[in-house]
């Protein structure tokens, strides 16, 4: 067990130091020199210069390398280029608005998945199973941005109830800021559930062709008490995969969804930051989102081992 | 593909892949999702290929006099807000939405294909490699690559189709590695070795042959996530950049005008919607009549 983590440990922190050389080499190897950027073309080389030696831009590449990582252990990601001001701030700034988009959407795609698979699972080829089904078929191939946009125009447009975008904060309490990430969460989460749904419900019934199955129903327990306590625990491993998966493109779509309602995420940062050529900002926050990727992903495996002692080392 | 002796016995062959039998197209004319499938996507083919001989109006014509008019008959869906035809537009976007989807799963395919069959057939520590570069590559989804290269070099259809295409890769190497693997442990594959063929003839000839059809299926299913990546990549304005029109940047016109024409945001919609799932419908028709062992529970 112990070893299993750690190895899965190992792999982690391998794939952060993998992936923090690349958004580095790419976003401060390749362009040439971020202040010349910075200014634009016309700029005279004195002033260039002098910016450049200002953002310690002069210094080699593995010395900027290992500085940012140094900074990144204590929580220092250095200065804003454009504004000025810690990037650590600007970025904490945003997350109480992705975090929190993120959660809701999260839970919204597990509860609909979960209530959709084991009902078409448990009503295997009756009608209600082939209608959730053609319904999941849809689901995906909705481009989340335009099912928002859809939601927008039932709900903001129509109905009036629920404002096109913006954010109203958490000052006020918890409900209006809830109710500002309500359209953009559901947006995000009615794709993914559908996926979701599709891979419970050959999940279940998989299992449910298990001898175990069979024994259970065999020593009396009826439908619903297999299902419940034997089939689902034994389903959720290819099902925990797959939302580990998700929560990547969920993170990945929160930058698109931002964008549609207008909200100052963490989305919105990075674009603000390309357009004005922050590119420390943007390194940050592009090393955030796949950190939190490979974090997920890594608690999910470890998670695995919990819910399925069979996993071990070997498995890997 | 089934030999003399296990015909002859009468034993099932599902053992050895099927090959797509003579009895192909009689099956997949019966398969519902199969026929749906083909019929959205040649729809969509069908349009990208009719834009270049015709549209009903030249697709970049701007006409500010007759912007924004509802559908009549000399504007099947209306104009947009430069005036342009809502009708020549989308097709002329299918052409860009089909480019950028070809050439990136091309990408993705290729270099993954060929990763996941050098690692299935050397296994050790290239395997190790190449499995632990292609996880790695999973921590960034397409839109945070297309993020990287656009605040690099600029955002256009070259740094979308790099984005998408480079995350379509390990997809393709998990795959060919998972599948080859199998088809390794195989006695044929034995037999070739004990003949003496060596691990590059065994992958082309015998290896290859043996996995194509998951890989079609795959590359259907893929294309699917291609567009819609591609969608939401010119909709965030770092894909395909006006004037060339495309889905996604046709969708960000319209969200400024929802009060005014809500449906000029619904078309390019379905229009993408329309692509996505005939490809998800053609790759789940194509994996059952292709490799029956696949078929997924329905």
């Amino acid at each position: 067990m112990s070893v299993f983590v750690l190895r899965r440990l190992v792999t982690l922190l391998a794939t952060l130091v993998g992936a923090s050389l690349i958004i580095f080499l790419v976003l401060d190897a390749l362009p040439g020199n971020a202040a010349q950027m910075l200014m634009g073309a016309d700029a005279s080389p004195d002033a260039v210069r002098a910016l450049t030696i200002k953002l310690g831009l002069d210094q080699p590449l593995t010395v900027r390398y290992l500085q940012w990582i140094k900074g990144m252990a204590v929580g220092d990601l250095g200065n804003s280029y454009v504004y000025g001001t810690p990037v650590a701030g600007l970025i904490a700034e945003r997350l109480v608005l992705t975090i929190p988009l993120a959660i809701m959407s999260m839970l919204i795609t597990v509860t609909l998945a979960l209530a959709a698979g084991i009902y078409t699972a448990a009503n295997h080829n009756k009608l209600g199973d082939v209608g959730v089904m053609s319904l999941t078929q849809v689901g995906i191939a909705l481009p989340n941005f335009w099912f928002a946009i859809l939601l927008i125009l039932l709900f903001s447009v129509k109905l009036q109830w629920l404002s096109a975008g913006g954010f109203a904060g958490w000052d006020d309490g918890i409900w209006p800021g809830v109710k500002s990430l309500l359209l953009p969460a559901i947006s995000l989460a009615v794709v993914q559930a559908a996926i979701l749904a599709r891979v419970t419900r050959s999940a279940v019934l998989e299992v449910l062709r298990e001898d175990f199955v069979r024994t259970a129903r065999a020593k009396g327990l009826g439908k619903r008490e297999v299902l419940w306590s034997h089939v689902l625990r034994n389903a959720m491993i290819p099902v925990m995969t797959v939302m580990g998966l998700q929560f990547a493109n969920l993170l990945a779509g929160t930058i698109v969804i931002e964008n549609v309602f207008y909200l100052p995420g963490l989305g919105r940062l990075i674009f603000q930051s390309i357009a004005n050529r922050d590119l420390i900002v943007v390194r940050n926050c592009v090393m955030l989102l796949a950190a939190m990727v490979v974090i997920v992903n890594f608690v999910v495996d470890v998670l695995y081992a919990f819910i399925d002692p069979r996993i071990k080392v070997h498995d890997l | 593909m089934s030999d003399p002796l296990t015909a002859a016995v009468g034993l099932p062959t599902t053992s050895v892949p099927s090959r797509p039998a003579t009895g192909f197209w009689r099956r997949a004319l019966r398969h519902r999702s199969f026929v749906l499938g083909a019929a959205l996507v040649c729809l969509v083919i069908g349009s990208a290929l009719l834009s270049l001989v015709w549209t009903p109006w030249p697709a970049y014509e701007i006409d500010i006099a007759s912007k924004l008019k509802p559908p009549s008959f000399s504007h099947w869906l209306g104009t947009d807000s430069f005036g342009r035809d809502i009708v020549s537009l989308l097709l002329v976007g299918a052409r860009s939405t089909i480019l950028v989807g070809i050439i990136a799963v091309g990408i993705g395919l290729t270099s993954g294909v060929c990763f996941g069959l050098l690692a299935a057939a050397r296994k050790g520590w290239t395997e190790e490699l190449i499995m632990r570069m292609s996880d790695f590559t999973f921590a960034f989804p397409a839109v945070l690559s297309a993020i990287m290269l656009a605040a690099v070099v600029g955002p256009g259809m070259l740094t979308s189709i790099t984005a998408i295409g480079i995350f379509q890769i390990p997809i393709f190497v998990r795959v060919t590695r998972g599948s080859a693997n199998a088809i390794w442990a195989r006695e044929f594959v034995l037999a070739a070795r004990a003949s003496g063929k060596g691990g590059f003839r065994i992958t082309i000839e015998h290896v290859l042959p043996n996995i194509l059809s998951i890989l079609i299926v795959q590359a259907t299913i893929q294309f699917a996530l291609a567009i819609l990546a591609e969608a939401a990549l010119s909709y965030l304005g770092l894909g395909t950049q006006p004037p060339q029109p495309s889905w996604g940047r046709m969708l960000n016109d319209a969200q400024t005008l929802l009060f005014q024409s809500p449906m000029l945001a619904v078309y390019p919609g379905a229009a993408i919607a329309v692509a996505v799932l005939g490809l998800n419908l053609l790759g789940d028709g194509l994996r059952d009549l292709l490799d029956p062992r696949l078929a997924r529970e329905r």
